[in-house]
């Protein structure tokens, strides 16, 4: 008797929480006036979407995330349907080999084609081969940020990070990739690495380096340079622009050996459910004034040609960090997939750099 | 009858409470822990502690648990034992500063250690006050075990200090008139009386210990990896949930393993028996 009371009354609830939410989900479905929007936390100035919410009458629902790698699930599960999205190059380029992304109708996007500089599609080419589903949106590079008063050596070298006067004051990045990437490079070999004997070299370097790395780090690394924590970090440069802001000690420097240009675009996912509202979003989020607005709150570079000449703050105009010469990104590579299995190798090799001690 | 229903209908939350928020969880974890990505039975997840040097992890998790545990057996013992010799004296106000911690988000207080042992944190800044070298003391083993004591301490406290205040008084006394010095009276007589609070206090600070991720990531810099670390990565970066949940089992039965061990030194077991 009992068992069957509590039974009757895990179904009941079941069905009721799975009631709750088809009918939320279906009440929406029909409306046209909305666009889902899921991207990164505190990626966007949301007085963008105020505008965009006046200009349109679309009522923008808003999420975020903190990772690509915490996104793709959600969105490749079908959990919650986004129609626009905001990830990075290898994550786009993932996306596309999957089948979760719908070209964009370029006829759409005016202001994608006439401001995002031609050099930036190029770049994409990397993950979205042809320009079918993306528009940039922030890029940036990878690079070395120092202490002056502590480093003595002019830093343009990834290999600075292996000098054993800097022990225990070198912060590294916590993930596999942009891990990789560094002694990838300093091999004089691409960053997209499939040769499995190259890529255990290259691990073979990073566990060498251990002993003198402070800690590995993701976003504490903004706080520990701006508190002068450590002497030599690897950081992308938005960070070293928040940190150099905050820190009049720290120089940031891009190593002769190349680095990693990374680029964020706005894609349309294949279940979108409101894809005209999705592309007035990406549209707007182009057009110059609100590309400003955004740019003068993230700091990040824009492939926006249009933003340079509408920004007023003269400093942040001349800084190469922000808006850097055409040459720090030529014959850069972007991360592109590797594939699964290429994926799991990269974080198995990542893995036991991590447990070694 | 009534007497059976009325325990049946109160039990009931709890019993739903248990089954959707306990039982069926652990049997999802485990069913996931013994399938491979295809949905097919298979112990290679459960394999996988062998490799990628996932047993360093487990085995620096277990030890520094254990670590743990004993500096907050060492530092709560004498403590409680001074507190329930002054139970006719106002204990209130000593046992609450050690409840207080608990009441402070345990995110802050690491974050609070961190500032403390950074290389340009509190005691760095002392030591360098009086031309003192700095001492590297964050992103150690060392760091992890003061986070871990810190955290967890009033969880040794708390059981121990109420098996200790329990203890009979006129237990004592009876000791010291059949010729007992102190020595002996401990020895033989509060000790095996305590164990029962030292026991749940051991298993109360081993197992959080075991399983935190959150104390070995601030505190060791993502250069140590505990077991916690590493499930942690799987379920939120890799996703690979199979072997995340392989890895928790792992992890339960070494819990368990403890907890039989404990509960092997219990005497309130023993008294059940008899």
């Amino acid at each position: 008797m009992k068992l069957k009371f509590l039974v009757l009354l895990l179904v009941g609830l079941l069905a009721m929480s799975v009631t709750g939410c088809g009918g939320e989900q279906g009440g929406k479905d029909g409306e046209s006036n909305e666009v889902y929007v899921y991207s990164w936390g505190d990626y966007i100035d949301y007085e963008t979407l105020k505008s965009f919410e006046n200009a349109t009458g679309i009522h923008v629902v808003f999420d975020e995330f903190d990772t690509n790698e915490s996104m793709y699930p959600r969105v490749a599960e079908g959990a919650v349907h986004y129609d626009v999205i905001c990830p990075s190059d290898y994550m786009i380029h993932k996306m596309i080999s999957n089948g979760l992304l719908r070209p964009l109708d370029f006829s759409k996007l005016p202001n994608a084609k006439e401001y995002i500089g031609e050099e930036f599609y190029k770049q994409s080419e990397t993950f979205d081969p042809g320009n079918k589903y993306s528009v940039p949106y922030c890029w940036g590079t990878v690079g070395i940020i120092y202490d002056k008063t502590k480093v003595t050596e002019p830093v343009d070298s990834w290999n600075i990070l292996w000098n054993e006067k800097y022990a225990g004051q070198i912060l590294m990045q916590d993930s596999a990739r942009d891990s990789m990437m560094v002694p990838l490079k300093l091999m004089g070999k691409s960053m997209n690495e499939t040769d499995k004997e190259v890529l255990n070299q290259a691990q073979e370097m990073l566990i060498q380096q251990k002993p003198l790395v402070q800690a590995y780090v993701i976003d504490e690394v903004k706080e520990k340079m701006i508190n002068s924590e450590a002497t030599l970090a690897v950081v992308y440069s938005g960070e070293a622009l928040i940190i150099l802001q905050e820190n009049p000690n720290m120089a940031f420097a891009i190593p002769k050996e190349g680095t990693n240009l990374w680029i964020d675009s706005w894609v349309i996912t294949k279940d979108a459910k409101n894809v005209e509202n999705a592309h007035k979003f990406i549209d707007f989020m182009c057009r110059p004034d609100v590309a400003v607005m955004n740019f003068d709150y993230l700091g990040y570079s824009t492939p926006n040609k249009a933003v340079k000449d509408l920004e007023t703050n003269e400093e942040i105009k001349n800084s190469p960090i922000a808006f850097p010469s055409p040459e720090t990104y030529k014959n850069q590579e972007t991360f592109k997939y590797l594939g699964n299995d290429m994926d799991e190798y990269y974080n198995s090799l990542w893995m036991k750099i991590k447990v070694n001690n | 009858m009534i007497n059976r229903l009325t325990r049946n209908v109160l039990m009931t939350p709890f019993l739903i409470w248990a089954g959707l928020f306990i039982f069926i969880p652990l049997v999802y974890i485990i069913w996931f822990g013994v399938t491979d990505k295809a949905g097919n039975f298979s112990l290679d997840n459960m394999a996988m502690i062998f490799e990628k040097g996932f047993w360093n992890a487990l085995t620096l998790s277990v030890w520094l648990a254990f670590v743990s545990t004993v500096v907050c057996l060492i530092l709560a013992y004498p403590l409680c034992l001074i507190l329930t010799e002054r139970q006719r004296d106002n204990t209130t106000i000593i046992s609450l500063l050690f409840i207080l911690p608990l009441w402070m988000n345990s995110l802050l207080s690491t974050m609070a250690w961190q500032t403390i042992l950074e290389g340009n944190g509190i005691i760095n800044q002392f030591m360098r006050l009086f031309d003192l070298p700095a001492l590297q003391m964050i992103n150690t083993e060392g760091a992890i075990v003061v986070g871990m004591v810190y955290n967890y301490l009033p969880y040794m406290v708390l059981p121990l200090f109420i098996t200790l205040s329990k203890i009979d008084r006129s237990i004592l006394e009876a000791a010291h008139d059949l010729g007992a010095n102190s020595w002996q009276t401990f020895y033989r007589v509060i000790l095996p009386l305590s164990l029962p609070g030292a026991v749940s206090g051991i298993t109360m600070v081993f197992i959080p210990a075991l399983t935190t991720f959150v104390i070995s990531a601030m505190l060791g810099g993502g250069k140590l990896l505990l077991i916690g670390n590493i499930i942690e990565q799987e379920f939120t970066f890799q996703y690979d949930w199979h072997l995340g949940c392989a890895l928790s089992v792992i992890l339960m039965i070494f819990i368990i393993l403890n907890m039989l061990l404990t509960a092997a030194f219990d005497p309130i077991k023993e008294e059940e028996k008899d």
